[in-house]
């Protein structure tokens, strides 16, 4: 049960074969290890996964693949309404696609506290997108809240680029 | 389970083989006016040869990080005596120390060494401890909190807490480049050792009771998931890996349960796990965050942060049912911890001036700030309750800082590089 996740993770790695280097009676907990020491497995995961969407559809991957949020707020604002709208369209359009979104917190307030804040942003675009017709199946959310800021430093300019959603496919 | 097995060997092998020091020294910011003068003496050397440590230096440097006493400055002391048969009272009394610590150093017959301290009341001109213990070259630190701990109780009716540990989170890098370590360091940021390393973010170290592990979250799998590695062999086992959070794991007293957040169902929820059966309960249901819980010192419930009112506040968890709001002052208030006597809350306040730790009397509800300094996150209280460490900044650096439970003598813990923070204070370990 609490492996499932991993052991999705080494059947997608497994069937790109992208586990060059791993010994496969190691299993799950080896890629584990390997991601946890370098996360050059995961890199390789990803790299696949994109060829693998672009030969099966014409549809691009939108450039944009961050989106920003107003301090201690989840809505979607306006301007990037027709970002997540590419992403829906190419989401559709390639359903083999997976999208990991990423929620991020500024460094104000208590750690495990924006843990959920980075969540519900996540959650904010995963229900825009899913809304437009895409597959909840496709989404996964990872929060990371403050521990992974784009940009370091005090102040709202700051503060203003870390807190965003990341479209890792 | 055979997988599982394997793959906690290679995490013990990867805890054991990385030996990276990140120690943090300490700089007093706020001194308390009406701390205790104290009079250490460098102990008298009769080994023949050098010490490898100063074991006066060590007792003094943790006497005034307690906030309760002013060592004099040795430039200052007037004689060195070793033993109490030595000492001229009036001396001291004149130098104006209340109480006057003196030692001897001998070689021991085993080739370790042989320390005897006294503890005298100069005022009242009485010996009130004397003590021969031995230890190795590589026990003299630990015999100097050790003695630190005998005269602090002897003194003050408080046990000491100077041989305790705290355990952190360090950063160093910035975007996509950071190296995430966790360390476990002496109370005074001596003796740093590495206990895991990754290129994912680690939070949340939280302390067994027995203070023999560590429960804390890895994003080492690019989610996150919460751990509980031995400190002695470095095995570890993962214990949740569920679908969203995994976070704030915080250990029951008698360290058979661990409280957590978990957002499988929807949003972050307060669970307890039962460690031996892994059995879960879910203790809050409804659409806010609810997070970083810690138990009440007599197991009968917890605190934990929710937003379920709009902003962040503490609330209180009964076991036995029925859930209240703890906090009132201000519009933010979360990560709290309850003080050993169960008196105390200790939390992130906001006010003004950024963040602050602050402490609320449960009984009467009276707030009091803590610092003056402004990005503070994460307090965690001593096992004896008369010190707090916490994270805060000084410009963009995350360091750790100590504060007195009363708020009167601060002190900043900077490491040699790197942010430093999530800082955990371990129980009584002997």
């Amino acid at each position: 049960m609490q492996f499932t996740p991993y052991a999705k993770g080494l059947l997608v790695a497994l069937s790109l074969s992208v586990m060059a280097g791993c010994s496969s009676s190691g299993g799950a907990q080896d890629g584990d290890m390997d991601s946890a020491s370098s996360g050059a497995n995961t890199a390789g995961m990803n790299t696949g996964a994109n060829n693998n969407a672009n030969q099966m559809s014409n549809a691009t991957m939108p450039d944009v693949r961050t989106i920003y949020f107003a301090f201690n707020k989840d809505t979607i604002r306006p301007e990037f309404e027709s970002v997540l709208m590419g992403h829906a369209q190419y989401l559709k359009a390639n359903t083999s696609a997976n999208v990991v979104l990423e929620g991020h917190a500024d460094e104000r307030g208590t750690r495990e506290y924006n843990l959920g804040l980075g969540e519900r942003r996540a959650k904010s675009v995963a229900r825009f997108l899913t809304v437009q017709g895409v597959s909840p199946s496709q989404i996964e959310i990872v929060s990371y809240g403050e521990e992974r800021p784009a940009v370091q430093g005090h102040g709202e300019s700051s503060y203003a680029k870390n807190r965003r959603v990341v479209f890792d496919y | 389970m055979r997988r599982l097995t394997a793959w906690m060997m290679a995490a013990a092998l990867l805890a054991v083989t990385s030996l990276a020091r990140a120690d943090l020294t300490i700089e007093i910011t706020k001194g308390n006016d009406s701390a205790t003068p104290i009079a250490v003496v460098p102990f008298e050397n009769l080994t023949g040869g050098s010490l490898p440590q100063d074991l006066a230096r060590i007792i003094s440097d943790d006497l005034a990080r307690s906030g309760q006493f002013d060592p004099i400055k040795r430039d200052n002391l007037i004689a060195l005596p070793g033993t109490t048969q030595d000492v001229f009272v009036n001396d001291w009394k004149r130098l104006g120390a209340s109480y006057l610590v003196v030692g001897q150093v001998k070689t021991a017959s085993n080739g370790g060494y042989s320390i005897q301290y006294e503890l005298m009341d100069v005022l009242g001109n009485k010996r009130m401890l004397g003590e021969v213990i031995t230890g190795s070259n590589g026990e003299l630190r630990a015999r100097g909190h050790y003695m630190s701990d005998e005269i602090f109780e002897e003194i003050t009716g408080i046990r000491g807490a100077f041989s305790t540990k705290i355990a952190y989170i360090t950063a160093n890098g910035v975007g996509d480049n950071i190296r995430f370590a966790l360390y476990v360091a002496d109370s005074d940021g001596h003796n740093s050792q590495e206990i895991l390393a990754s290129d994912e973010p680690i939070m949340s170290p939280a302390w067994s009771p027995d203070g023999k592990k560590l429960a804390y979250v890895s994003f080492e799998a690019e989610r996150p998931a919460i751990y509980v590695q031995e400190l002695g062999s470095g095995r570890r086992a993962k214990l949740t890996g569920f679908r969203g959070i995994n976070g704030a794991p915080a250990w029951s007293p008698d360290g058979r349960k661990l409280a957590m957040a978990l957002s499988k169902d929807g949003q972050p929820e307060i669970y307890v796990m039962d460690i031996a059966s892994r059995q879960f309960q879910r203790l809050t249901n409804n659409p806010a965050i609810d997070t970083e819980p810690d138990w009440l010192p007599d197991g009968s419930g917890m605190v934990f942060t929710s937003d379920r009112a709009g902003s962040p506040q503490i609330y209180r968890l009964d076991l036995s049912g029925g859930t209240e709001r703890v906090t009132y002052t201000g519009n933010y208030n979360s990560r709290g911890r309850i003080s050993p006597d169960g008196e105390n809350l200790f939390m992130i306040n906001r006010a003004g001036n950024g963040y602050q730790v602050a402490k609320q009397d449960l009984k009467s509800g009276r707030v009091t700030s803590l610092t003056d300094t402004q990005w503070d996150e994460s307090p965690s209280v001593a096992p004896n309750g008369t010190m707090v460490i916490y994270a805060t900044q000084q410009g963009t650096r995350g360091v750790l800082g100590q504060v007195s439970a009363d708020g009167r003598a601060q002190f900043s813990l900077p490491s040699a590089q790197g942010d430093v923070r999530e800082p955990a204070w371990s129980p009584f370990l002997n």
